[in-house]
């Protein structure tokens, strides 16, 4: 039934569902025979199931390769009520596969990296049995993101889209019964419902989109709605625009961009592997990946192109500001992560859909590495910290805290390096991968919107100097902590997969060389390249096969000049234990609010979670308890039929019914009046005998009418 | 006999065979008044497939009423009242879910209910017939019957086996219901005099009610409806009902009883009375959105589970009546299938609160915390039906919610777009009071009960209770066509005649 339907002959198109379906067989054999298999078992299945996506990915390009113009799979029916109709259909085109390719082979280094590292994990946290259910949460995960990835309409987008949003959730709540030092607490499982729900308002905003989509076109699948886009725009421009805003308040909350970046960092809370791979490389990357793939939609409209570039940019800053000013080594990661999220909403935004992928894949390279090298170090410090005195053991110890680390070099020396290439890859420094991803976005920008392009180029000077900052304080100086003294190097099943994201993280840059454009022409099949039309400033025009010499020096120098700063500022004379930073010293209340992240979780808090608890007491407690519930049933309702029954019981019948026609209706309310005392007290007797005597009443009524 | 062997009557009246027997086994053998009541309840839910399936008379593809059965009953002074069951599409969904639930229900009692066994499965069994005899009457005269006889029994089931206020809730419970009842009865008398009969797809074929007095006709119906499903702001009996109500009560009253409001307005209000249904949208529709978002931050509120549980009808029966007052196929279809859905979920979820009640005897969210750890099994099934309940796509509540959202923002009748983009925010606000739930249950460190209580993971007889919900709550998420075929026919010619009167209105 999964390959009969298929709408083209191509080589491997049928297979396409089994990305799938290899990671779902993977999570049900891993829930079904895990507990027996043992952890290198699972371990293996897991990673096998992934592995098997990527095969599938890379025999899809081969697919690809003789067929450019890509093939649609439909799998089954989901949802047809009268002419809405949406399928489990596949899509392979070279949009599709690029990011098949990316999760599948980023997730499968990730999974074999995690066999090492959450083997030591649970042991540290206490809970062996745990590692199984790691493994699933991690397969879902690369489901529900295949899902994301190859569906052919929005809707199928939107369930791998809430898919991966809760596979974040179990990942990042992963360790649910404590906080990230491992003490009894609420702090992940708060950490991961508020990822969920900060996604489920971007959800919202993907919703409202997917359903004017489908009144406004007809349906909501890419193809017949991108053949009615020009048609709509000419007749209701609005309608564009509304649907990409929408789309970018779903982007927001995936790509943790402003205003709805604020559950990224603290996601921090899962387990590095997932860090690296959900919350780095692939999952929030989704954000980029609908508007490329929304690209006929937001070419139309200019506004809409400039509100989102406009917002990547200034996210990329923002977050770049804070990550300066974080201690905590995941966390300056994740703040990097939403900046460079930034860098790529803003290309994306202005129709550089190119170097928006491009970048989108140079940093799931270079950004898992880091992540993954952060946790080869947290684990490093923690047998540090194993192998101290008892002492020692119950003290509050942070492994992540850069400001125990220093001089790490020694002790870890793999780790160092390839968190040395992950660096200088992210700071872009020529010739490593994100130099020539991040140069085109700037290039973008500068011929586009011009304060998009000042904006990122301030956040590139910022990227060079906090990973500046974290190289030196971690890596260089002394020992500010026993832990990091007696640091450990990580084992091969961690350092193995390390290199394999190290030797992409230099050589990724090839995947688009300027004259070569490898991957502009691989997509151009799938996302129509729109040239920039307009003036452009002179020392713009400038080209080396697309590489302009003079955006690409600027952001060199901007790079090394914030590296050589960190180096005066860290490394020059590196922290001592309990020193306090030095650019605190230096920009006092400027650094305290990087340090606190702007305050903008305590006034979110303030704005809208506590108003939220309130109103929601307010209204169960005062309005629907004590009000309606309570006062309105007892005061309004049962003494308003009290004071009916009254008057019926006393002037219409005692006074007129009982005259004529003897006692008798009192009689049977006084029966029943009795009986239901028996059941109950208070105003319900009274109720009853109300309600007996309205139906008498209506009755009555009725049948003199009726004749 | 023929009369007894038609497929409808047969399904809707078997159970009282089980009560016939129970009568006859001595109240001390409990185990075999269960296996005699489980019995029943599972015979006829095969008689119910069997009817709509094998039977060879029921034709999905048909929109009208199937499997007939029409007498003459009382026809005396031009009352025209007969005996007259059918389905169609817009049943035949509710029938299964009523004898799919009743034996779960059922068996979920195997252990919470200790006392009085016999009477308990006796009155349960009668109220399967009430439920399933109001989805098959097509006389009103005779849907009224059906009606007004679910109380009795839903009546003493909380009075007697419910929680330490029972009495109150129960008797709230029957006088809230009767209170709004009373005013159908006399739509029903007036329309049953002046038209000449109670026959409902007679009434809907001869039409020609004047549009003054559908008006009234249509908000007599509603006052009984709406308190049934229930709307805001009528719902303050369902808090009562369903926390006092033992678990099995509570899930075919969520389950079931609520949505014979909601199938109410779509057998009677919707065909008898189109042009007032269409005046009527926006009003039902704006009711529909204060309630989701009303029911959705009172349940965030909440201290008692099953509360919160019961609270969340409110929001998403909202739903509902979105979906079914938004007069297209999308809106309507959803409708019917997140009545199923609701009956599902939330069922499931007032038995898995239910078994854990059963071990620690307290609802009190905060004494939890760290199930997962503790119960995996428990943790795993509350998470998915949880999600379930909060509309993650692929499982069932995602299709229903999604269809009535997109049916209610292309609505002609509301012809606004603010009833669907206002209770979109329902999603969100789901997923805060679910996700509250589940966290201060299930994880974070042991709470005071688990950290005192041993509390054991389900045993394989819970399992087997949930497993049968479990299965469509994925179903439906992943292939619910099977489930919009069975309505959809019905569902269009449901609306025929109010494309003309849409037309007219706008």
């Amino acid at each position: 039934m999964f390959f009969s339907e298929t709408s083209t002959s191509g080589l491997f198109f049928n297979l396409v569902p089994w990305i799938v379906f290899a990671p779902v067989v993977g999570l049900l054999i891993n829930l079904i025979i895990g507990s027996k298999l043992g952890e290198k078992g699972v371990g293996a299945i897991a990673s096998l199931a992934s592995g098997s996506a990527f095969v599938v990915a890379i025999l899809q390009i081969i697919s690809l390769n003789a067929h450019p113009e890509g093939a649609v799979v439909k799998v089954a029916e989901w949802i047809h009520i009268g002419n809405l109709a949406i399928d489990w259909t596949f899509r392979i085109d070279t949009l599709s596969v690029t990011m098949m390719m990316v999760v599948s082979g980023v997730g499968t280094l990730i999974h074999i990296y995690a066999i090492g590292y959450m083997h030591e994990d649970v042991r540290f946290k206490h809970d062996e049995g745990r590692y199984r259910r790691f493994f699933i949460f991690l397969n879902l995960f690369i489901a529900a993101m295949m899902i994301l990835v190859s569906g052919n309409s929005y809707m199928m987008l939107f369930v791998g889209w809430e898919g991966v949003g809760l596979a974040s959730f179990l990942l990042i709540g992963f360790w649910y019964d404590m906080d990230t030092l491992g003490r009894p607490s609420f702090a992940n499982s708060n950490a991961a419902k508020k990822a969920f729900i900060t996604n489920r308002v971007g959800d919202f905003g993907f919703l409202l989109a997917a359903m004017m989509m489908f009144w406004k076109f007809g349906s909501t699948d890419f193809d017949l709605v991108f053949a009615k886009v020009v048609e709509v725009a000419a007749h209701e421009p609005w309608v564009i625009l509304w649907i990409t805003i929408f789309l970018l308040v779903g982007v927001a909350g995936k790509s943790a961009q402003i205003p709805l970046y604020v559950w990224l960092p603290d996601a921090m809370a899962g387990p590095t592997p997932v860090s690296a791979l959900i919350h780095a490389a692939t999952m929030v990357t989704a954000g980029v990946y609908l508007v490329t793939r929304s690209a006929p939609i937001y070419t139309l409209s200019h506004d809409a192109q400039y509100i989102v570039a406009t917002v990547g940019a200034v996210t990329a800053l923002f977050a770049a500001t804070i990550a300066a000013g974080q201690y905590d080594i995941k966390k300056v990661l994740a703040y990097s992560t939403i900046s460079q999220l930034g860098f790529m909403v803003a290309a994306v935004g202005m129709g550089a859909f190119v170097a928006g992928m491009f970048h989108l894949i140079t940093h799931a390279f270079f950004k898992a590495l880091l992540f993954l090298s952060a946790g080869s170090v947290i684990l490093g410090m923690e047998r540090g910290h194993h192998h101290l005195p008892h002492g020692d053991h119950h003290e509050i110890f942070d492994p992540g805290d850069m400001r125990n680390m220093g001089g790490m070099r020694k002790t870890m020396p793999v780790t160092f390096w390839l968190y040395m290439i992950g660096t200088l890859a992210l700071a872009g420094i020529f010739p490593f991968a994100g130099f020539w991803s991040k140069d085109e976005i700037l290039l973008d920008a500068a011929k586009v919107f011009p304060h998009v392009y000042y904006l990122l180029a301030i956040a590139a000077f910022f990227t060079a100097f906090y990973m500046g900052r974290q190289i030196w304080m971690v890596f260089f100086g002394e020992a500010r902590h026993a832990a990091a003294a007696h640091a450990e190097e990580s084992p091969a099943v961690m350092t193995v997969p390390l290199m394999v994201l190290a030797a992409l993280s230099i050589l990724g840059g090839a995947l688009n060389l300027p004259y070569i454009h490898t991957l502009t022409n691989w997509l151009e099949h799938t996302v129509k390249v729109v040239e920039h039309e307009g003036e452009v400033a002179a020392w713009l025009e400038t080209s080396l096969g697309g590489l302009n010499p003079w955006v690409a020096l600027i952001s060199t120098i901007a790079a090394l000049l914030a590296i050589f700063i960190s180096w005066l500022l860290y490394g020059r004379t590196p922290l001592k234990a309990g020193q306090i930073d030095p650019l605190k010293k230096m920009f006092g209340p400027i650094y305290y609010g990087m340090e606190n992240k702007w305050f903008i979780d305590e006034a979110y808090w303030f704005v809208f979670v506590d108003r939220y608890v309130d109103l929601a007491r307010y209204l169960a407690q005062t309005i629907d308890w004590d009000f309606w519930h309570e006062w309105f049933h007892n005061n309004i309702i049962a003494a308003g039929f009290r004071g009916f029954t009254r008057f019926l019981a006393q002037l219409v019948d005692l006074g007129i019914v009982d005259v004529i026609i003897s006692r008798w209706p009192v009689a049977v309310a006084q029966w029943l009046s009795e009986k239901l005392r028996a059941l109950q007290n208070g105003f319900v007797r009274s109720y009853a005998l109300s309600v007996l005597v309205g139906v008498v009443a209506i009755l009555g009524y009725l049948l003199l009418n009726m004749k | 006999m023929n009369f007894l062997l038609q497929p409808l009557t047969l399904v809707t009246f078997f159970p009282l065979l089980g009560v016939l027997a129970l009568v006859f086994i001595n109240g001390e053998q409990k185990n075999t008044i269960r296996w005699t009541a489980l019995g029943t309840a599972l015979v006829t839910f095969v008689i119910s497939l069997w009817a709509f399936f094998f039977s060879g008379q029921f034709n999905p593809a048909n929109g009208d009423l199937q499997l007939v059965a029409k007498y003459d009953w009382i026809m005396v002074a031009g009352w025209n009242i007969r005996y007259y069951i059918a389905a169609d599409g817009l049943s035949v969904m509710l029938i299964l879910l009523t004898t799919f639930l009743t034996p779960i229900a059922i068996l979920s009692t195997w252990k919470a209910v200790e006392d009085r066994v016999k009477d308990f499965m006796m009155f349960f069994l009668m109220l399967e017939v009430g439920m399933l005899g109001v989805f098959v009457a097509q006389d009103l005269f005779l849907f009224y019957i059906f009606w007004e006889f679910t109380l009795v029994p839903m009546y003493f089931l909380i009075g007697i086996w419910g929680g330490p206020n029972r009495l109150y809730a129960a008797v709230k419970f029957f006088l809230y219901t009767m209170a709004g009842s009373i005013l159908m009865l006399l739509a029903i008398l007036w329309l049953g005099v002046n038209q000449g009969t109670f026959s409902v797809p007679d009434l809907v074929a001869k039409g020609g009610i004047p549009v003054d007095i559908q008006f009234w006709l249509f908000w007599a119906f509603t006052a009984a409806f709406a308190i049934k499903v229930p709307m805001w702001p009528l719902h303050s009996w369902l808090p009562d009902a369903h926390v006092e109500a033992p678990t099995a009560g509570s899930v075919i009253l969520a389950g079931v009883l609520l949505k014979m409001g909601t199938y109410g307005f779509l057998r009677f209000n919707l065909p008898l009375f189109p042009e007032a249904a269409v005046a009527a949208a926006p009003t039902i529709a704006t009711l529909a959105v204060i309630g989701i978002l009303y029911g959705a931050a009172v349940s965030y509120s909440q201290k008692d589970v099953k509360k919160l549980v019961a609270y969340s009808s409110v929001s998403h029966l909202g739903f509902v009546m979105l979906g079914m007052f938004a007069l297209n196929s999308q809106g309507i279809q959803g409708a019917i299938l997140q009545m199923i859905n609701h009956g599902l979920s939330t069922g499931a979820l007032f038995l898995l609160v239910g078994m854990i009640y059963e071990q620690t005897h307290t609802r009190e969210i905060k004494v939890y915390g760290g199930l997962w750890k503790i119960t995996p099994v428990f943790g795993t099934l509350m998470l998915i039906v949880a999600l379930s309940s909060m509309g993650l796509p692929g499982l069932n509540g995602f299709v229903g919610e999604f269809t009535i959202l997109l049916g209610a923002f292309g609505s002609v009748a509301y012809g606004s777009y603010w009833y669907a983009m206002l209770s979109a925010i329902g999603v969100i606000l789901a997923a805060i009071y679910i996700l509250y739930m589940f966290q201060k249950m299930f994880l974070g460190p042991a709470g005071e009960i688990t950290h005192h209580h041993e509390i054991k993971d389900l045993n394989l007889r819970e399992i087997i209770t949930l497993l049968p919900l479990l299965v469509f709550i994925f179903w439906i998420g992943l292939y619910p066509a099977p489930f919009f075929n069975l309505m959809a026919p019905a569902v269009e010619k449901l609306l025929i005649p109010f494309q003309a009167v849409l037309m007219a209105a706008h």
